[in-house]
């Protein structure tokens, strides 16, 4: 234990086990952090952050940013549509004017694949992907795969299903690299119009009935059905996916173990899951938003220490 | 690399008690007070007072935390190490406490800044003292002193003060190497 294998954090296909669990004990001592009467360190106060979301987010700014300032960073906050982009400016001339600023480190959120590779080769900064496009979304796979930790013990060895709108979700890509570096095994189920045709290259089976894929798992991390980069029918309505792809307590209570449900968020509640199962005792949904700060505190820090 | 022995396991043994006693003696039946040790070294010297002040000088009040003061620290991104946090276990409150920070050695006291800080994201002492095994006199950076101490050293910048316990370094003794 001592310190990150990477410079930037792109995504978790660059990370090792080491460096996840590195993360994952940092992590635990910023939620003791989070949980005192002063939820607050001074590590990061001579470091400035800037948040640049090209792309709508709630959750994973206001967790950032809350990470950011229980770290005392000073944080300047980007969002795109008030910005100069709209003027014809690059990425990279905008992010450049920034940095000119004096930040150390960009947050970035983005609708491109590989757009914070990219930066990361071109910018003279720290760069933390917050999602690009379809391809990887790392904080939220590490606070993924800590809360099932937190909730199990242990990762390696356990079966998990990441079900639904597999297709356009980064969140499953990134979970999907995570949980095989951890050791577990991985099964992805949902219709066979959101699932990518090559995906068992990865090295994860394929289910598209949702009850036998709930018998086999652990712990089910329901994805959000992505209404908004659906540009054609991938399936006739909502109505039909809740009732072919929907989880309900019933469905849970059938099955002989008590399996762990999860959700990235925010969730349509009545389409991937329902109301029952979102407030009840095996859904870790709030652990994992509480996770997440304690998450990107450790990920802000560990990299902050590479100078 | 040479070291010269400072503490044998017998002088340590008497050093300890007489803490011990210094404690017992100004904190009567330890109601108000709470025992802290700095992660990761000082916590072992809190844990064999405590078994002193428990087991031969039948006090049973005293409550031990342990301290992490990483987060804290004010050499963050300066030097070469990353570095890495230790466990907190501060489950009893510090408000209106009389706290005893307990660490191993004091040297240039920037930890026990780092740990007077920390303290204070847990609530407001009564007071704070400061109890180490050895001062390094002379060394300090910063304006803090032990209130009590088990031995005075003088040891020069290159030298460095090693403080061996039985249960993890198979002795107990202090010494004092020269890098």
């Amino acid at each position: 234990m001592s310190e990150l294998s990477v410079k930037h954090l792109l995504g978790i296909k660059y990370l090792n086990e080491a460096d996840i669990q590195l993360i994952f004990e940092t992590a635990t001592q910023f939620k003791e952090v989070i949980n005192r009467p002063i939820k607050k360190v001074p590590s990061l106060r001579d470091i400035t952050i800037a948040n640049l979301f090209f792309e709508n987010s709630t959750r994973t700014k206001l967790s950032f940013e809350l990470a950011q300032k229980r770290l005392s960073a000073d944080v300047i906050n980007f969002a795109a549509s008030m910005s100069s982009l709209k003027k014809g400016e690059t990425l990279i001339d905008t992010v450049n004017n920034i940095l000119s600023m004096k930040v150390d480190m960009v947050v970035m959120r983005h609708s491109s694949a590989g757009a914070a590779s990219f930066l990361a080769q071109h910018v003279d900064a720290t760069i933390i992907n917050a999602g690009d496009g379809a391809h990887e979304h790392p904080t939220q796979a590490l606070l993924d795969t800590f809360s099932i930790a937190e909730r199990l013990g242990d990762v390696a060895g356990k079966k998990v299903v990441i079900i639904g709108d597999v297709l356009h979700s980064r969140v499953a890509l990134s979970n999907i690299f995570a949980l095989q570096k951890l050791g577990a095994e991985v099964k992805v189920c949902g219709p066979s119009t959101l699932i990518p045709k090559h995906i068992t290259s990865l090295g994860v089976t394929v289910e598209t009935d949702v009850k036998k894929a709930l018998e086999w798992c652990d712990v089910a991390n329901v994805l959000r059905v992505q209404f908004e980069r659906m540009s054609a029918s991938y399936f006739p309505s909502n109505r039909e996916y809740a009732a072919y792809y929907g989880i309900t307590k019933p469905m849970l209570d059938k099955l002989d173990k008590k399996i762990v449900v999860m959700h990235p968020g925010p969730i349509n509640r009545g389409v991937e899951l329902s109301s029952e199962v979102v407030d009840s005792n095996q859904a870790i949904i709030l652990d994992q938003v509480e996770n997440g700060v304690a998450i990107r505190m450790a990920v802000l820090y560990l990299l902050a220490s590479k100078k | 690399m040479s070291q010269k022995l400072l503490l044998s396991a017998e002088d340590l043994h008497i050093i300890l008690f007489r803490l011990a006693c210094q404690l017992k003696e100004s904190h009567g039946d330890f109601d108000q007070t709470i025992l802290i040790g700095l992660q990761p070294r000082g916590v072992r010297l809190a844990e064999r007072l405590l078994h002193i002040l428990t087991h031969d000088y039948k006090v049973s009040n005293t409550q031990l935390s342990k301290l992490d003061i990483t987060f804290f620290r004010d050499d963050f991104r300066r030097g070469d190490k990353v570095l890495n946090p230790n466990a907190n276990n501060m489950e009893v409150g510090v408000e209106n406490k009389r706290v005893v920070l307990i660490d191993d050695v004091l040297y240039t006291g920037r930890s026990i800044r780092a740990a007077l800080t920390a303290i204070d994201s847990y609530g407001r002492p009564a007071e704070i003292q400061l109890l180490t095994l050895i001062d390094r006199r002379f060394s300090r950076h910063l304006p803090i002193q032990p209130d009590f101490c088990g031995r005075q050293v003088d040891a020069i910048q290159n030298e460095q003060v090693i403080v061996c316990w039985k249960e993890e370094d198979d002795e107990d003794a202090v010494y004092l190497v020269n890098k």
